[in-house]
Formats: structure tokens, sequence, C-alpha cells
């Protein structure tokens, strides 16, 4: 379990980099946090020809905030969210999220546009970034493009990145005042992957409700007709659950997730308890 | 020292012991029973350990195992670019190699070859096929990766059940199914149970595939020393002297040429307690080139390669009265053994140990038991905490359970009312197994008091809000440890593991070494061993050396493993340092002016009343001034010795362990809300290591409950190879158990020791498994397979809900 050999290139800024990415037409990946691809480079999963490594780019490291929201380089770390160095636009919830990521080692080194940008479903930022409206700033060879949330997760491990494409910055609105949220995951041992993720954001100052749903094997899923139900509401009540029940059950036959029956157990649970931890919060 | 037992003195062979709440009194301050921080812990916390991968010879090549990636077939060619060819090994490459054929001496037990390189037919993924040597290990895999097999790709199987009934193609050649053996071990009148019986209850009951993980994998170093023209084999191994003797005539070496040496070793559990393919190919390696050569196993590697555990299909059928009391048990069990018999134990060892100790802590009127060992296309199983125990006391508990729903009586009272009690000891179990000493029931009796069952009772009137179940669970087992020669005989073993010896040996200056052939990895007994010599010889534990490990440094011994070094070396030290001390005593009272029956040996000095002679004054004369020995008394202090308990047939310890259970039926998952353990392993040497051990088998023990399974597709793929798929138990998933002690001494041990290194491994998975069926009882759900992940939960919870029985 040791990687093939590779090239490795440490650019000065990011237009070096995305150059370093473009001289080769496959096969060269970027490096942030390492805490995904260095495993997969151990294991010899795909060929990498070239690493271009980003970490050191101070460009990518900045933090920008503004009266509507916070715009974040693509390197800034889980765990700089964790322990509230970095601003938090969603009222709690990244920081709530970052602490929550793996283990403390990983969360020293993984960066949130490394996570993004890999797209694995299970992984903890996607739901909450799609469920906050976030953008996202891609700088190609073409220059720089911006790309809404809902147009960046194609399916897992699939993302509106082009080959030679580089995240640069994350862009998240703030909540408003009366805003609530809520985030529940499955996970069966502490520190793993979940087999579930649910995010939920109650916005009613912007008018504006969303939930999305991560699984292990399918790409992240907003629940239109759950989010529908849940706006406006006020308290978990017997009657909310029922209907969001239903809800749900037509949010996943719409998307047509044919899911087993222990899947979708799961899945319904996640967003319940995602759902009723942003009403009791 | 923990609680004793008051019923102690009416066990034979117990008298000398009845004082035992005293130990300090019997063994010395800092001897036996005193909680002592551990030795070795000073180099380990300052991550000073030295380990295989820390080795640092001068010219040491990497080397890398090209291995198949397909579970059965005959290799037609192997094609190995030119330009890396010499650093490319291959079986043929060798030379005179033999393979291993671990087999029992026992009538009907098909042998078969295991080759340290593929011999022409590869039988599982991860098989050693050739050896590429380069600096690094990751130009090594480069080799590595060059390396094309052509196969011919061969049947595969995957499914015990059809391996058993014979559907399956065989896997070895000459042979007519893949069954390896099958022992029948029982005895009584099993018509007469059943006419008897006012109960039966019949379950098939399963246990899948676990990985054994230690913290550091398998690995080794070897290289030929020149000056004394030995070969030179560092391995991670539990046993360094057997692996010597079985080595050497494998690859054409004597054994006084032949140094095994296992250094810091990262936990065994067992995996590193076989002769190893690998091991064998280095070796044989470091014969032919200039240079040493190491093989560090990697995680997917030790997940995939290495001997893995357990795998175990039941077939239980227990008759009752209709109180519950068991009159005959009917036991099948299969294992699936994997592609090869692994040295010494054999692919037999894990369905006969389950099969001989399934009757358990209870009495009954007629046993009549099966195991059987089938062959399949995946790494061979090889010994792992506990042996065979963990599935037979998950079988039967799991029953006993049951009995106790079909008979309406809560389940500890059905287990107390069928135990063997403590005046039946020394008792002979249905299944030929000598319980030497201890009050089994009281350990139920003391665990249902701990855990409050009325108060569990009560809570479980609100199972159902939330989707929240709470459940109570029970295990109840013995623990087979330290088994001496006629055990190791009745399982027809080649080799008989009867023994241990030590030198016990003060150095000029008065200070202690202690040289055992035991291999310590985590056990602790670099402290333990030296609290048996201050017992003895009355000196500070903290300042005696233990070596241990090498073959250059102790005399022969058996090694690590079966909860046996605590005992066995224990009492090997025990004696010699005994008969030092006898020594020791003359010459101090020469010293002083009177006869050694009127000395001690206290904090490091010979002591006659006021007077004093340190142990630096006697070794001063021992070593370097032998005018002042008494007449006749021989220089040096020195002892060998061995030690062989006086049964052959083991020091049973024994436990009790309830838990109790939350499970969310939404999610499926498992909360432990209280674990409490009542454990018995008679005299305790150091009260903080035994604990220790009893909370690091609990959580194997959870794992192999809740969370870890190596799973293979039908064609013989293995679907855990990283930790993301094979989940471990962490420090968030592993409660502290409530622990509590009874203290029956072994009759048949020095200082009435018995081992303890199993047991929390063995009771966990039952009493998990008792847990959450009795949370989810009152939806109609039976579970009766490890682990239980959510996964299996659920879709019991569903199955259930529309009717189904399991």
């Amino acid at each position: 379990m040791k990687p093939a050999p590779f090239d490795y290139v440490r650019p000065r800024d990011l237009g070096e980099a995305v150059a370093a990415l473009s001289e080769f037409e496959w096969g060269a990946r970027v490096l942030a946090g390492g805490q995904s691809l260095v495993p997969m480079l151990n294991l010899r999963l795909s060929p990498v020809l070239r690493l271009v490594d980003i970490s050191g780019l101070e460009e990518l490291r900045g933090v920008e905030e503004d009266p509507e929201g916070v715009t974040f380089g693509a390197c800034v770390r889980h765990g700089e969210f964790e322990d509230g160095q970095v601003p938090d636009p969603a009222r709690g919830m990244m920081h709530h999220v970052a602490g929550r990521i793996a283990y403390r080692a990983v969360r020293n080194r993984g960066t949130i546009g490394g996570s993004l940008s890999l797209a694995d479903p299970s992984a903890d930022w996607i739901t909450v970034v799609m469920a906050l409206g976030a953008s996202f700033v891609i700088r190609g060879a073409a220059g720089e493009r911006r790309v809404a949330g809902s147009d960046m997760f194609l399916g897992p491990y699939s993302t509106a990145l082009g080959e030679h494409d580089i995240l640069a910055a994350i862009r998240v609105p703030k909540l408003g005042r009366s805003a609530r949220w809520g985030y529940y995951k499955i996970i069966r041992k502490a520190g793993e992957y979940p087999m579930t993720t649910a995010s939920v954001v109650l916005d009613p100052d912007r008018g504006r409700s969303s939930v999305v749903l991560g699984t292990v094997n399918r790409g992240p899923l907003e629940m239109a007709r759950m989010a529908a139900g849940m706006q406006g509401a006020g308290t978990w009540s017997a009657q909310l659950e029922g209907n969001l029940r239903e809800a749900i059950r037509l949010d996943l036959e719409t998307a047509g997730r044919d899911q087993d029956s222990c899947e979708m157990k799961l899945c319904e649970t996640t967003l319940l308890r995602a759902a009723q931890s942003a009403l009791v919060q | 020292m923990a609680q004793s037992n008051l019923a102690l003195s009416a066990q034979p062979g117990a008298q000398a012991y009845a004082d035992a709440g005293d130990d300090a009194a019997r063994f010395g301050p800092r001897g036996i029973g005193a909680r002592l921080l551990r030795n070795e812990d000073a180099r380990f916390l300052a991550g000073h350990g030295e380990y295989l991968a820390d080795l640092n010879l001068y010219g040491t090549m990497e080397v890398a195992f090209f291995r198949s990636p397909i579970a059965h077939g005959r290799i037609r060619s192997i094609e190995i670019p030119e330009e890396v060819r010499s650093r490319v090994f291959l079986l043929s490459d060798l030379g005179d190699v033999r393979p291993v054929r671990a087999v029992l001496n026992a009538p009907g037990f098909r042998g078969s070859d295991f080759p340290p390189l593929a011999d022409g037919v590869v039988r599982f993924v991860g098989e050693p096929i050739a050896m590429c040597i380069a600096p690094t290990r990751a130009e090594a895999e480069d080799i590595a990766q060059q390396i094309f097999v052509d196969f011919e790709e061969l049947p595969v199987v995957t499914d015990m059940l059809k391996a058993a009934d014979g559907s399956a193609p065989s896997i070895h050649d000459g042979w007519p199914d893949n069954v390896c053996f099958v022992s029948t071990p029982g005895n009584g009148d099993m018509a007469q149970a059943e006419r008897a019986a006012v109960v039966t209850i019949e379950r098939d009951l399963h246990m899948h595939r676990q990985c054994v993980v230690s913290l550091e994998g398998r690995g080794v170093l070897a290289h030929h020393d020149r000056r004394l023209d030995e070969l030179v084999v560092y391995s991670s191994t539990q046993q360094p002297h057997i692996i010597r003797t079985v080595l050497a005539p494998l690859i054409g070496v004597e054994e006084n040429k032949l140094r095994v040496v296992a250094p810091d070793v990262g936990g065994g559990f067992g995996v590193k307690n076989n002769l190893q393919a690998e091991e064998i190919a280095i070796a044989a390696l470091a014969r032919i080139v200039d240079h040493p050569v190491r093989w560090i196993e990697d995680r997917r590697e030790h997940l995939t390669a290495s001997p893995q555990a357990r795998e175990h299909h039941y077939r239980m059928k227990l008759h009752a009265d209709a109180q519950g009391r068991i009159l005959g048990l009917e036991s099948e069990v299969i294992v699936d053994a994997g592609a090869y018999s692994i040295w010494p134990w054999s692919c037999a060892m894990e369905a006969n140990m389950s099969a001989g100790i399934m009757p358990g802590p209870y009495r009954m009127d007629a046993y009549r038991g099966r195991g059987i060992t089938v062959m399949s296309n995946k790494p061979p199983l090889g010994p792992y905490r506990g042996v065979g125990r963990p599935g037979a006391c998950f079988a039967l508990e799991r029953m006993m359970d049951e009995l106790a729903r079909a008979v309406g009586r809560e389940p500890h009272e059905v287990r107390i009312d069928n135990m063997v009690l403590p005046g039946q000891m020394p008792f002979l179990t249905i299944a030929g197994k000598l319980y030497d000493s201890g009050d089994f029931p009281e350990s139920v009796r003391r665990a249902a008091e701990m855990v409050d069952v009325p108060g569990v009772r009560a809570q479980q009137k609100d199972n159902g809000k939330d989707g929240l179940y709470i459940g109570l669970g029970w295990a109840s087992y013995t623990e087979q440890t330290a088994h001496g020669t006629n055990e190791w005989l009745s399982r027809n073993l080649t080799e008989v593991f009867g023994y241990e010896a030590a030198t016990a040996r003060f150095t000029p200056d008065g200070k202690l070494i202690l040289e055992v052939a035991i291999q310590n990895h985590g056990q602790g007994l670099e402290t333990t061993l030296a609290q048996v010599a201050a017992t003895e010889l009355g000196v500070d534990p903290a300042d005696v050396v233990v070596r241990h490990g090498d073959t250059a440094v102790s005399p022969y011994g058996l090694g690590t493993f079966a909860s046996r070094s605590m005992v066995m070396a224990g009492g090997a030290v025990g004696r010699a340092a005994q008969m030092l001390a006898e020594k020791v005593k003359r010459i101090g009272a020469h010293f002083l002016q009177t006869t050694a029956d009127k000395v001690t040996l206290e904090d490091g000095a010979v002591v006659h009343g006021p007077r004093r002679v340190p142990l630096s004054e006697v070794a001063r004369a021992a070593f370097r001034h032998a005018q002042d020995l008494p007449p006749g008394e021989e220089p040096g202090l020195s002892v060998t010795t061995t030690f062989q308990p006086e049964s052959g047939t083991g020091a049973f310890s024994y436990a009790t362990h309830a838990v109790v259970v939350c499970v969310d039926a939404n999610t499926g998952l498992v909360k432990i809300l209280d674990y409490v353990i009542v454990h018995d392993c008679g005299t305790i040497v150091n009260p903080m290591i035994v604990d220790g051990q009893i909370q690091g088998g609990l959580a194997q023990g959870i794992g192999n409950a809740l969370l870890e399974e190596s799973p293979y597709d039908e064609t013989g793929q293995p679907l855990a190879s990283t930790f993301l798929d094979y989940l471990l138990p962490g420090f968030t998933e592993v409660p502290s158990a409530r622990i509590s002690h009874i203290v029956s001494p072994s009759p048949f041990t020095r200082y009435g020791i018995k081992g303890m290194g199993e047991g929390g491994a063995i009771g966990a998975p039952a009493a998990i498994v008792n847990a959450v069926n009795d949370a989810l009882h009152g939806l109609g759900v039976e579970i009766n397979e490890t682990p239980v992940t959510p996964r299996r939960i659920l879709k019991a919870i569903e199955r259930a809900a529309k009717g189904d029985r399991p």
C-alpha cells in the first residue's frame, strides 16, 4: 500500500496550479488536505500522473465576510470551522457539522474544498452547503466561473468541475435571524463515514426552506416536498411527522430512489430527525 | 485484592489459599497480588518500543508480495519483465523449500500442503505467489505491478454449507469433498433425554467470518550473520522457539544455526501464533541473497491475507424439563477453515474446540457434539482470542435464553439451576473436561445483583417509546487456560505445549534477570513475572529485567498463547526463583553466622532479626569472591528450570457477563448502557492487568457482536479490505465494564493462578446478541447471527412485522 510514482508540483498561485493541471490531458489531480486522495494513492486504485499541491496557496485560505454572506477559500480546514476560527454564516450549523467530521486528525488537515471536490456522497459537507444555498467559485483554464449548489453535484464522485478545474471558493449566504437548521447522520461507529446524512434549513426571512439527503451510493437529493412541508412549521407534532413521512415517500419515489426497505428506513429516520432537531432548537 | 470466595475452603486443594484476601502477607508487599504499574510502559508510552519496522540493518531490501488476485486457479504462466526478473522470486527460485503440512494425529484427518509461495495452484485471494525486492516498499510494489499471471480459473467454494454437504467441488487434489475432519465428542443417553424432555429448543445460528486485527501487522526480517554462520529471523511472532524448530527443516537449516527473535510485538491475539507462509518465504530468501530482506505487512494484507477467524454455523437442539433443567444437548458446528491448514493448530482446531467446550458451565446427562471442518477458497482460519469458544458460547447461551423463555423463567435463574456446583469440584464434564475449581452460580447471582434485574425489567415497560427498546442479555462460560500435556495429546496435535522454562539469574551487582521463552506483547508479563520473582526473592519488581522472545536469550519454551504464559512461565519463574532463593539464603546465612532456615529475603537483602546482608554482597561473593562462600557452595547465582501444572487438562477460569442495551428500531443501532462482568481467574497476580485484559477482550467481543465482519462474494473476493469496510470498535463504542472478582485458586497450578487472556472476548457476543433479542422480543424478533448490524436488525424487525418467523 504505497503509491506508484507520480509527478509532484507545488505551484505559487492559482494560475500556476491550473496551468500545471492543464499540462496533462488526464491523470493530474489536485492535492489539498489529502485525507481521501492519499489513501486512494496508496491503494493504487487509479493511475495518478501528477499531484498539484495547492495546500500552500494563501489565496485559497482566505475568508471574506460581507453583509450578505461569507466566502470561504477552498483550503479552509474542517478544524477551523470546528474551532470557530472562521465566521459561521449558518448560525452555528457549519461549526456543528465540522466538529463531527471523521476524527480530529482528519479535521486538522482535511479541507472543505477538497471534500466538496471529491463529492463522496456520504461525506458531511455536501448536503449542508446545498441546503444553505451555497455557490461555488471555480477556476479553470478559461478563467473564473460561478456554479450554483444545485448544479455542482452531479452524482457520487461527480461534480461540475472539469479535468483542469480547481474549486477556489465556496460562497455561503447568511441565514436570517429567525432561521433554524437541523443536521443528522447515522453512523455505525463514531468517526466513520455515515450511512445517511440529512440537512434541513428553514429561513423564513429569506422565504427559503431546504432539505437535502445524503446516502452512500447515490448523489445528494433535494427533498422538495419535504422542504415545502417544513415551511412555516412551528413545532414538532405527530401530525407534522405524518405529513413529512408521506412527503419523504413521494420525494424518494419521484427521484426514482427504489432503495430496499432498510435503506428507506434509514433515509426516513435521518430526515425526520434532522427536521425535528431544526424545530426543537 | 478482590473479594475472596467464602466457599473456597470447601474445595479440594484450596486450603493453602484459604486466606486469599491477604496477598501481601503471603506473597510480599510488591509480589503476587500487588497493584503495580507496568515496567514496560516506560518505553511504550514514550514511543520507544522497537518493532519490526523500527529495525535498522544496513543494506536491508524491502519485500512486496505479489498475491493472487483470484480465489482459485491453476497458474498457466507467469510473465515477468526481463529488467526486473532478478528482483522477483518465485517458489522455484528459492531452492530447497518444503511446504507446511499441518495435520492432526487422528484417524480420518485429511492433510494438505501449504506452500510458502504458490506451487502451481492458488486457493484464495491474497495467496503469495512471488516476492519482489527493492530498496523501498513502493519500488517493490512497482515491480509487483509488472507481473502478469495467466490463470486457468477453477470453481470457487465460498459456501461452507455446500462444502459440508459435499455438493461443492473439492479444492485439494485427491480429496473426495471439502470435509477435512469430523470430531464427535459426547456422552450419555440422548434417547433417554429426548423421551424425558418437556421442552425441546431447536435453532440454527451463525457467527460470520472475522479478521484478527492487531495494531501492528505481521512482519519478518531475515539475514545471514556471517560471523556466527547463523540465519537470523526477526518475526513479529508470539512463539519464537517453536518457529525456529519447525522452520529449520523446511528451509534446510539446522536449529543451532538459526536464531528467531521477536522484537516488540504490537499485539498478537493469535494471528501471530502460527508458522506463516511469509516467514518461510523471507527466511528462505535470506539464504540466497547477500543482504537483509524485510516484509512488513500492510493493512490490506492484514485484512485479506492473514489468518482469519470464526465463521461457524451451528445446528443446536436442547432438551429440558418443564423447569428448564437441561437433559441433553445435541449440537453440530460447521467451521469454514479456509484454503489451508495452519501449523501447528491444523484447520480443525476451531471446530474441535467449539464442540469440545460446548456444554459450558452446565450439568447435563447427555451431550452429542459434532465438529465439522470444511475447506473453502478463503484465507486460512487461525487462532483468535477465544478460539472456538466465542462461537460455542454464543450458540449455547442463545439457546439458554430461548429455553428460559420457553419455560417462562428469568434467564439467569435457569442458568443458576443448571450450573456445576462448587461442591462438585473438581468436576468432569459430559464432554470430558476437568473443571478444577470455582463457584459458577455465584457469578450469576452477583451479576444479577449488580445489573439490577428488577430495575431493568421495570425500565423495559417503556419499550417502544420513540422506537427505543431496552434489553438485558446474559452469557456464562468457562475458559480453559494453560492446558498442558494431556489436553494437547487428547486433541491429537503434533506438538505438545505442556510446560514452560525460565532462567533466573543475578548479575554480579546483585540485580535480577529473568529469561523466559514466552513473548510479551501487551500482557504485562515484564511486570507480572517480576512480581512472581519478588514473591520468592524479596526483590523490587521495578528493578527486575525480564528478557523474552529470543531463542538466543532464554531456555527453550513454547510461547504466548492459549492464556498460558502467566500460569506456565509464572510457574517456571517461581520455581527457578525459589531454587535461587535457597542458595541466596545459604550464602546470606553464612555471612550472618546462622542457618538458611532462620533467614528471610526482604527488600533486596537476606534478613536475620535486625541484621541484613544486601543481595549485592551475596552476588559479589557468588561471582567474584568465591572464598567468601560457605564451604562446598558452587560459585554463580543462576537457575534454569521448567514448570508443568499438576494436571495437564488446564485451569478453568469462568465468568458471567450481563449487559443492558438500547436498540433503536429506527436505525438498527445498538447502544450498550451497562456492562457487568463477574469473573474468576483464581489468584490474581496484578489486579490492574487482569481488569485490563478483561476490558480488552470485551472490546474485541463487542466488535464480534456488533461491527466486525469479513464477507466474501461468490467469486471469493474479499469485500472488506480496508478499515472503511471493516469496522473495529473504538473508544466511543466500548464502555468500561463494571468488573467483580471471585477468587477460587486452581489446585493444579503454582500459586493457584489461572490464565485469563481470552474471556472478555468469549462472553460478549453471546451476551450482547441475547440483550438485543431480549429488547426486540416484543416485536416478534429473533436474531441468531453475529454481528448484529443495523441492516440485520432492521430486516428482522421488518420480517417480524410481516409475520414471518425467523
